[in-house]
């Protein structure tokens, strides 16, 4: 007998001996209609859920009306903050007006000597103050892990409220899972060191967020 | 690991006296038990999803095999390849042989409880690999070569200092004396380690069977480093972690990080679904999921089933008073605090850790915070039950439980007992009605504090004399 018919034997024969409290319902029926447990209340409209909690996760806002206005936004935190014009975004924003905005912009994956990644969102949890990140042919992972900063350009018309939301728009959108699904609450951080928060552990010291009409 | 649980006493002793393991332990307990208070509230309906998070896992763990099952089919679907181990030694070699087989030299891990069961760090590093742990918490532990003191905070053991001068002797470089450059000076070491390892570890916190995934949450991200830059991820996973679905996760996520840190969710969760797809732009070539059992079965079949349900948050070593005033180490295995008291004795043998099980106070801090609603104390008395039974108790405390269930069972006779030593401690207790003394194995008991005497009359009397009137 193999390893694996081994621990599934031994499992059943342990489920087996259970006299109290037997389950009963079906693990293909949860599977098939995977049920929503109990959800809280949101007191707040998901916008402004999203706003405050992204807040709360240490990332921070800007506005603007349509896609060609993000390289202005781009531009306008680089320099408030003092921080480098130069960086890589994801193939999705090659076509807009970088070098109008007096920065240069590479579409291709980040290495570690890159300051600035610029990347979009395949939704935006409300919930959390969450982006959602997918792997993909043009979806970069490194662009939102390896540099110090990053900027995330966020559709409002994809913010969702729960993360059952994100499931249920991946299911009939997508489908099959990418290989990576990856949920992003503000900047990296780590409070290993007696317990004192400090941002900037391995991933990004700053989490900008642009919300778009798009 | 090694196990170090049977020196209990004298650990938990060393540590009592141990002025900066008592500083780290003081600076830490609030801020656990605040953050965890504060981060509950946003949940209008905590305690309703705590149930449904109990009940769910526990309706996992009565069809594990086929969650299982279910998971492995779509993880091979999507490419996994999945492996199942039934013993410690044969993990690590199966770790150790896929890094051999894809000319592994070095591996960046994130951290896993199970890999500390299993010692499979330093396995992999007697076999030639270069192993990196990532998590900072992890990696000061592994360059202080020590063990984690908890399964979330692994270094709140040590002080600022001590990890200035560790890091000034590892790194070579002049010491740092505040924690934002202390912290930044561990990422640019391990950033280059990131870049060009071949293989990267992680566990998993959970499976989820619909899909085929494995999740890791990080607030470093290194765990999203480790499962990406690496062209080999393995990920290794005890059997009892896999849970029915995505809602499932959605729903345990919602009490996970606010039991632990007080975060409402955590900084990074990356949930994996097989290696890298055509056209990816980056992820790993190979993607190994190892499903370990080492003693879950035998949990499974026995009544301490329901410790399987951990989540793995820390919720109950935090708010733990023993734990609070020994910390972690004095456990003397990888799960310290109420937890460890439980999983410890059933994963590695209740005469290996005799103490465990009684190194409580049985208030049930832990069974009020956990998350999945295990009853801890519960759990711990039948260890000590199973003590008594199989005779690993010491002889005298099983005679004393024995005299004294032979004469709680003989009411006359107890009432009579009780009469007289009410009497007697009225009489010993002396002007000022305290027991400053006890006698045997009470002397103990009052070397710290006294015992208010009785007053020379049983409950049993007064409750009789009541309501005759």
């Amino acid at each position: 007998m193999s390893a694996r018919d081994n621990i599934l034997s031994r499992i059943r024969a342990a489920n087996a001996a259970q006299v109290a409290g037997k389950d009963t319902q079906s693990s293909a029926a949860r599977l098939a209609e995977h049920p929503r447990g109990p959800l809280p209340t949101m007191a707040k409209d998901p916008l402004q859920q999203f706003t405050d909690c992204s807040i709360a996760a240490a990332s921070t806002m800007d506005e603007v009306g349509g896609r060609q206005d993000v390289p202005g936004a781009v531009a306008r935190y680089l320099t408030d903050n003092a921080l480098p014009m130069q960086g890589v975004c994801w193939p999705e924003f090659a076509d807009l007006d970088w070098s109008g905005a007096g920065l240069e912009m590479q579409a291709r994956s980040a290495n570690g000597d890159d300051k600035v990644g610029v990347t979009g969102s395949y939704c935006a949890l409300a919930e959390t103050g969450t982006l959602v990140l997918l792997s993909g042919e043009e979806q970069h992972a490194t662009t939102s892990l390896l540099p110090e900063t990053h900027i995330a350009v966020v559709s409002r018309q994809r913010i969702v409220a729960c993360m059952e939301d994100v499931w249920d728009l991946l299911r009939t959108e997508v489908g099959t899972l990418p290989r990576q699904v990856n949920f992003v609450s503000g900047p990296s951080r780590t409070a290993d060191i007696e317990m004192t928060l400090v941002y900037g552990a391995h991933g990004p010291f700053r989490v900008h967020i642009i919300l778009t009409d798009e | 690991m090694e196990i170090t649980s049977a020196q209990f006493k004298k650990s938990a002793s060393n540590k009592l006296a141990d002025v900066k393991v008592q500083a780290a332990l003081a600076n830490a307990k609030g801020r656990f038990v605040v953050a965890r208070a504060k981060a509950i509230q946003e949940l209008d309906n905590f305690e309703e999803i705590r149930q449904a998070a109990a009940d769910v896992r526990d309706h996992c763990l009565s069809n594990l095999d086929q969650y299982l099952e279910e998971w492995e089919r779509k993880a091979t679907a999507a490419g996994t390849v999945v492996h199942w181990v039934e013993s410690a030694e044969e993990m690590n070699r199966l770790v150790l042989e896929i890094a051999r087989n894809n000319s592994v030299r070095k591996v960046i891990k994130s951290k896993s409880m199970l890999g500390e069961e299993t010692g499979m760090n330093e396995y992999l590093q007697r076999g030639g690999i270069d192993v990196r742990e990532t998590d900072l918490g992890e990696y000061i532990i592994q360059e202080a070569n020590e063990h984690p003191s908890h399964i979330i905070a692994p270094a709140t053991h040590k002080s600022k200092d001590d990890i200035a001068d560790l890091f000034a002797l590892k790194h070579k470089r002049p010491r740092l004396d505040d924690i934002t450059e202390l912290t930044h000076e561990a990422r640019e070491i391990l950033r280059p380690h990131f870049l060009d390892a071949d293989m990267g570890i992680t566990g998993a916190n959970f499976l989820v069977a619909e899909t085929g995934s494995t999740m890791i949450v990080t607030n470093e991200g290194n765990g999203r480093m480790t499962t990406t830059m690496p062209r080999v991820h393995v990920a290794i996973s005890s059997i009892e972690k896999c849970i029915p679905t995505m809602e499932d996760l959605s729903l345990i996520m919602r009490l996970l990080p606010r039991s632990a840190t007080g975060q409402s969710i955590s900084n990074y969760l990356s949930v994996t679904t097989g290696p890298r797809r055509e056209g990816d732009s980056d992820g790993p070539e190979q993607f190994h999921v190892i499903l370990v059992d080492i003693g879950r079965t035998r949990v499974l079949g026995s009544d301490l089933r329901a410790a399987l349900r951990c989540i793995r948050c820390g919720a109950c070593m935090n708010h733990c008073p023993v734990y609070q005033n020994i910390g972690g180490h004095a456990y003397g295995w990888v799960y310290p605090g109420p937890i460890g008291s439980v999983l410890t004795p059933a994963y590695v043998g209740l005469e290996k850790a005799m103490d465990l099980p009684n190194a409580a106070t049985l208030c049930n801090q832990c069974g009020v915070v956990c998350p999945v609603k295990i009853p801890l104390p519960d759990l711990m008395r039948k260890l000590r039950e199973k003590q008594t039974e199989l005779k690993l108790s010491p002889v005298a405390q099983r005679a004393g439980i024995g005299a004294w269930a032979w004469l709680a069972s003989r009411p006359a006779l107890y009432g009579l007992a009780t009469r007289i030593a009410a009497r007697i401690g009225k009489f010993a207790g002396g002007k000022d009605s305290m027991l400053h003394r006890l006698p045997f194995a009470g002397r103990e008991w009052t070397r710290g504090r006294d015992l208010p005497a009785p007053r020379g009359r049983t409950f049993r009397e007064i409750y009789a004399a009541r309501t005759r009137k």
